[in-house]
């Protein structure tokens, strides 16, 4: 049998607002031994419902069972699978570099204009840089002040909205609510 | 009991919200965490009747078999730490084995979690992976609303364990008594709307195949659809396989059931699964016992695959189509766009291939050479037919099991009760005093191994506590007998560990109260059976088993679903025969 071709795929889940929900998120994930490569967890832009937001590497075929799996979950709403092409998706990075060194150097313009980054804090001792963009993009920049001396990188999640027209997570609510409605009639 | 505006305790709303659900037997254990309800259940003995085990395990294995035997949810109520630990098998198994059951543990008090406090364990951490649904109640107000959440969620859709972990101080503190039965939750939908395209489209496909073969899962008995079953492939001339938890959903004597399926399974099922052109797969899921390698499994089939979980869809077997939905309303929704149809010369290659089975393995196990020692198969089928067919047969798991599952005979559903997904030692013993407290009105008969009845076997103070008329049979062969089995077969007859020296059950039975007689001798048998069938109460028959003898047919695990061993080294080969 030919193993099918592994690449990045982003899962994002709408959720109940309730306690454990990422536990019964991450086992599914850890159960079939798939690294999750990074996860954030925020408000969705309806009211109650939270939207957590993973990456992982594995093929097709696993992943649409995860995500069928999540879905099964009593208090996820919908899950869905993504590749790159699917969605818009940014991440944020911050950089912490000695401010001695990136002045010395002369190269915060270049920082700044070529990296679209800015300045957030600026002390005497050091400086925070941040960066939102692709992963390449904030990777670039890290190479960039690896020569600076950098103390500290960090990376959030990606967060990713759909390229699709149609809301499914609306639709599916819409969906609960007219059974719902019917429910009450009876 | 909808009056409202009284103050009552979470304990007592616990088990009001109970009564609401109507419950009406709790299997359970106290412990300090858990004492305020035990302190509220002292007033309601006469409406909510419960069982106290003699181990956690056993609570949720009779709970199982409570829930199995009469379709209604099982109810635990344990304490925390140890007696919430206790429940992680029976939990488990009841998720692989889509049991209803609402296990409620007591948790430490509210200021405690977190803290490894006296006997807190993070209970709902441990157990989400394995249940439907683990839910903590921290407030006493809150108890209600989680009772009927809980019956909702473990009842509904695909039914499933559901833990309740219930802190101390919510036991303790009051609230404005309110009941409120939940029936909608939004991000749960356990009845989906069927797709009726690809319904009439799975239609069609039936309609055009001639080899049609239909698979018949636990979602036929959970969903009330044997009559369903019955009337589609009667219409269509279209055999039936029946998987382990399948069993009994249609009677054995219906000319379309071809057996049972997988790798203890029916000849015919087994070769023609390779043959047929269409199968159609209903509230099943294709388990690893069912279809061996899943490479060569079915390869001139379309698959039709019908359940009520979407997650099952496409995990171990592609389909071609795939209906999310009800078992009964799916086979309802089927049966007028299926077209009645002559189907003989297909189901009676079936038979053939049985033949053959009934020839060389049934013959070998069943008729034996006088003198020789007792068989399963022998003593299995000599109780079915002492109980007319009708008996409940609750088994545990390993050749006992899988005996029973061949040669026990049924005729009502809801009738054959065992361990299938998770195969846990230690279930039946329980789970038919759970399955004799749901159906007093019928015999309920366990078949048991020696290990396996010695891992629960402190159960038997329960039986004699309660009086629960369960007949339990020994299959005694001195081994682990399954696992010798695949030691013989796989491991160079290496024995290791499997030899078991044994008490003398009879006498154990004896200490608690229970009749019970060894059976060592064929002649002795039917009498043995007939005394223990005599009368309403426990009773025990030990009976001495060959130890050498062996489950055929066998189709070794990961190979093709037709390489069917009838002997030790005897491949079945279709055209030898
Ligand atoms: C709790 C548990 N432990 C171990 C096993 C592995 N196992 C499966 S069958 C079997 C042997 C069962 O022996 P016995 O109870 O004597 O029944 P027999 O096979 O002889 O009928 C074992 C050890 C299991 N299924 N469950």
């Amino acid at each position: 049998m030919t193993h099918p071709e592994r690449q990045l795929f982003t899962v994002t889940v709408y959720s109940e607002n309730c306690v454990g929900l990422l536990n019964q998120v991450s086992v599914i994930f850890t159960r079939r031994c798939l690294n999750i490569e990074d996860v954030s967890a925020s408000a969705s832009s309806i009211p109650d419902i939270h939207k957590l937001t993973l990456t992982t590497w594995a093929d097709r075929p696993t992943m649409e069972k995860v995500v069928r799996q999540i879905e099964k979950r009593v208090d996820v709403i919908k899950a869905f699978l993504f590749t790159d092409e699917d969605i818009v998706y940014q991440e944020v990075a911050l950089y912490k570099v000695p401010t001695a060194r990136l002045l010395e150097s002369g190269s915060v313009e270049d920082i700044v204009r070529h990296h679209g980054a800015r300045i957030l804090e600026m002390t005497p001792e050091y400086t925070v840089i941040e960066k939102s963009g692709h992963p390449w993009e904030t990777e670039a920049l890290l190479n960039r002040l690896r020569s600076l001396d950098i103390r500290q990188f960090v990376r959030s999640g990606r967060v990713a909205v759909t390229k699709s027209p149609v809301e499914y997570v609306d639709m599916y609510l819409e969906e609960q609510r007219l059974r719902l409605q019917k429910l009450q009639e009876k | 009991m909808k009056d409202m505006n009284q103050r009552i305790s979470g304990a007592e709303a616990l088990v009001r919200s109970l009564l609401e659900e109507h419950a009406d037997t709790v299997f359970g254990y106290p412990g300090g965490a858990i004492l305020p309800v035990y302190d509220k259940l002292y007033d309601f003995t006469d409406r909510l009747r419960h069982i106290l085990v003699r181990h956690e395990q056993g609570a949720v294995h009779a709970a199982q078999g409570y829930a199995r035997v009469s379709g209604r949810t099982g109810v635990v109520i344990v304490t925390s730490g140890p007696g919430a630990a206790n429940v992680i098998t029976g939990l488990s198994d009841a998720m692989a084995d889509s049991t209803p059951l609402v296990v409620v543990t007591g948790q430490v008090g509210r200021q405690y979690l977190g803290s490894d406090a006296f006997q807190e364990t993070d209970v709902v951490g441990i157990t989400q992976p394995i249940t439907k649904w683990a839910h903590q109640v921290r407030r006493a107000e809150d108890i209600p609303a989680a009772v009927a959440r809980a019956f909702y969620i473990a009842s509904t859709g695909r039914p499933g364990p559901v833990v309740l972990d219930i802190a101390k101080d919510a036991q303790i503190g009051m609230l404005d008594w309110h009941y409120e039965p939940v029936n909608f939750i939004r991000s749960y939908n356990p009845r989906p709307n069927i797709d009726r395209e690809a319904l009439r489209r799975a239609a069609e496909m039936i309609n055009k195949a001639e080899r049609p073969l239909l698979l018949a899962g636990q979602g036929i008995t959970i969903s009330d659809a044997g009559e369903s079953l019955g009337r589609l492939v009667e219409k269509a001339m279209i055999p039936v396989g029946c998987t382990l938890l399948g069993l009994s959903s249609l009677p054995s004597s219906h000319p379309m059931l071809k057996g049972m399926l997988g790798m203890h399974g029916n000849l015919g099922l087994n070769i023609n699964t390779n043959r047929a052109d269409v199968i159609i797969a209903v509230g099943m899921r294709f388990d690893d016992r069912v279809t061996g390698n899943t490479a060569t499994y079915a390869p001139n089939a379309k698959i039709i695959h019908i359940d009520i979980d979407p997650s099952e869809f496409d995990k171990t077997v592609r389909s071609t189509i795939a209906i999310n939905a009800d078992a009964r309303e799916a086979l309802d929704e089927l049966l007028p766009m299926i077209e009645k149809a002559d189907r003989a010369a297909w189901a009676e290659s079936f038979d053939r291939h049985n033949a053959v089975e009934r020839d060389v393995v049934f013959t070998n196990e069943l008729k034996r050479p006088k003198g020789s020692k007792l068989t399963m198969g022998e003593v299995i089928s000599r109780v079915s037919e002492a109980t007319g067919h009708r008996a409940v047969a609750v088994t545990d798991v390993g050749q006992n099991q899988m005996m029973s599952a061949r040669y026990f005979r049924f005729t009502d559903p809801r009738s054959f009760i065992t361990s299938g997904g998770l195969g846990t030692m230690g279930f039946g013993l329980p789970a038919s005093i759970g399955a004799k407290i749901a159906a007093p009105e019928r015999t309920v008969c366990l078949f048991c191994g020696d290990g396996g009845f010695q891992m629960t076997i402190q159960e038997l103070g329960t039986i004699m506590e309660y009086g629960v008329g369960v007949k339990m049979v020994i299959l005694n062969n001195n081994f682990l007998g399954n696992v010798r089995q695949w030691q013989n077969l796989f491991f160079n007859r290496r024995f290791s560990q499997t030899p078991m020296l044994n008490p003398d059950f009879i006498k154990i039975a004896s200490a608690y109260g229970i009749d019970g007689e060894d059976v060592v001798n064929r002649e002795d048998l039917a009498g043995a059976i007939d005394r223990m069938l005599a009368d309403d109460r426990p009773y025990l028959l030990n009976v001495q088993i060959d130890e050498t003898d062996m489950v055929f047919p066998m189709t070794p695990a990961g190979q093709p679903v037709d390489h069917v061993l009838l002997s030790p080294d005897n491949y079945y080969t279709p055209d030898n025969y």
